[in-house]
């Protein structure tokens, strides 16, 4: 619809909208992040739930005990090998639409463990993470400010295109593989579907 | 408290058979230990926590340390004959020292407020025979920290009540706090490597990319 045929006709006390305005502007108003938390990130992802950062603001202060009622997981904290198949378990079970946070150095990529045996080096290995926040831990600032950026993206899903919301693809994946213990690491080691090691090229 | 010297003597008079040593120790600390032989050492730490004057009720701290096979450097005095005349002369030798694991427990007394007694047990190699007696029936508290030290360095408990992995899962083999523990190579690029993780580049990598 013209931008300036609608703009008139608000000023007339018409409103309009498409389905899909009304559509999106629904679904991210009401994102219920799953209530888990791995480390210190989880400290600062409570904080910003209280009174003085208060993410009831955007409608997401209902933090859901299970991953049947959320629609947002925000992995806040370090993800060791040993908890990995879990929160891709919690993932797996969460209904379409759903997103991701990862939330702090840990969760998007190792942080000061990256090089250590036992921690992950990013959850994004195994699901598909629509937001990264960086920091060690990050501010309730930058957890809203990467919760408004989610609420953006999900304002521009087109309902029909290529980038439509994977709810609405039927051909979309909604489960991902969870990894085994292995003998001495994770089987497989990364998804290689969703992330493939980032490669070194040198000009010799 | 009594100085090591008079506990040695002490537990070894009412255990028989009990044989211990005092391990030196040249840091700063200056903190010396008791080794105790494995086959006495559930005796040994029943004395320690039941003696009248040593009432070593809490083991505040329970640890493990992976020794490599080394070669210890030693120098001896030795009489020699220099130009026909006798001279005592400093010698290196060279003795080998064949690797083992060592459990070491540090124990306080709560009710007479004193300590710590450091209290280490060795294993025969660390290989094959890598069993020590568990004390976890003598002191309650050492349960997880004998299972922590089964799960990173491999010793195994023999008497534990409970002796399973407990920060890696069952399925993991290795053993991560040996020193010949191999990483798996999953090594990420990294804008600024330095030392061991340098290391890990070039070997991720090759020699050429390490220039």
């Amino acid at each position: 619809m013209d931008e300036g045929l609608r703009s008139e006709l608000s000023k007339q006390g018409i409103f309009t909208t498409s389905i899909e305005d009304l559509y999106n502007w629904g679904r991210k108003n009401s994102v219920w992040p799953l209530q888990f938390g791995l480390a210190c990130c989880a400290i600062e992802m409570i904080a910003t739930s209280m009174a003085r950062y208060d993410l009831a603001r955007f409608g997401a202060e209902v933090f859901r005990p299970s991953p049947r009622q959320a629609d947002l997981m925000i992995v806040a904290g370090t993800v060791t090998k040993k908890m990995a198949p879990q929160v891709v378990r919690l993932y797996n079970q969460m209904p379409e639409p759903k997103y991701v946070i990862a939330m702090g150095a840990c969760a998007i990529s190792g942080g000061p463990f990256k090089q250590g045996y036992n921690v992950l080096k990013g959850i994004d290995r195994y699901i598909p993470v629509d937001v990264h926040i960086p920091g060690c831990p990050p501010r309730p600032e930058a957890l809203l400010h990467a919760f408004m950026t989610l609420q953006e993206k999900i304002g521009k899903q087109s309902l029909t295109n290529q980038d439509r919301p994977r709810h609405l693809d039927p051909a979309a994946a909604s489960e991902f593989p969870v990894p085994h213990f292995g003998e001495h690491d994770l089987e497989p080691s990364s998804n290689p579907d969703l992330w493939r090691p980032p490669s070194l090229v040198r000009a010799d | 408290m009594e100085t090591l010297e008079q506990i040695k003597v002490r537990t070894e008079a009412a255990i028989a058979g009990a044989l211990l040593e005092i391990i030196p120790n040249d840091s700063p600390s200056g903190q010396r230990s008791l080794l105790v032989d494995p086959a006495h050492a559930a005796a040994v730490a029943a004395f320690f926590r039941d003696d009248p004057q040593l009432r070593l009720d809490y083991a505040s701290n329970v640890t493990g340390v992976d020794w490599l096979d080394t070669v210890l450097k030693e120098k001896v005095k030795v009489k020699k004959l220099i130009e026909g005349v006798e001279k005592e002369v400093e010698e290196v030798v060279e003795r080998k020292r064949a690797g083992y694991l060592e459990a070491v427990y540090h124990l306080y007394s709560m009710e007479l407020k004193h300590g710590p007694v450091i209290l280490r047990m060795r294993t025969a190699n660390r290989s094959d025979n890598v069993r020590l007696p568990s004390l976890t029936p003598v002191w309650r508290g050492c349960e997880f920290q004998e299972r922590e030290i089964f799960d990173l360095y491999g010793i195994i408990f023999d008497g534990h009540p409970d002796l399973r992995r407990i920060l890696m899962w069952d399925g993991f083999l290795d053993h991560p706090m040996r020193k010949d523990y191999v990483e798996p190579d999953d090594y990420e690029y990294e804008p600024t490597p330095h030392d061991e993780v340098l290391e890990k580049m070039k070997e991720h990598y090759g020699q050429k990319a390490g220039q």
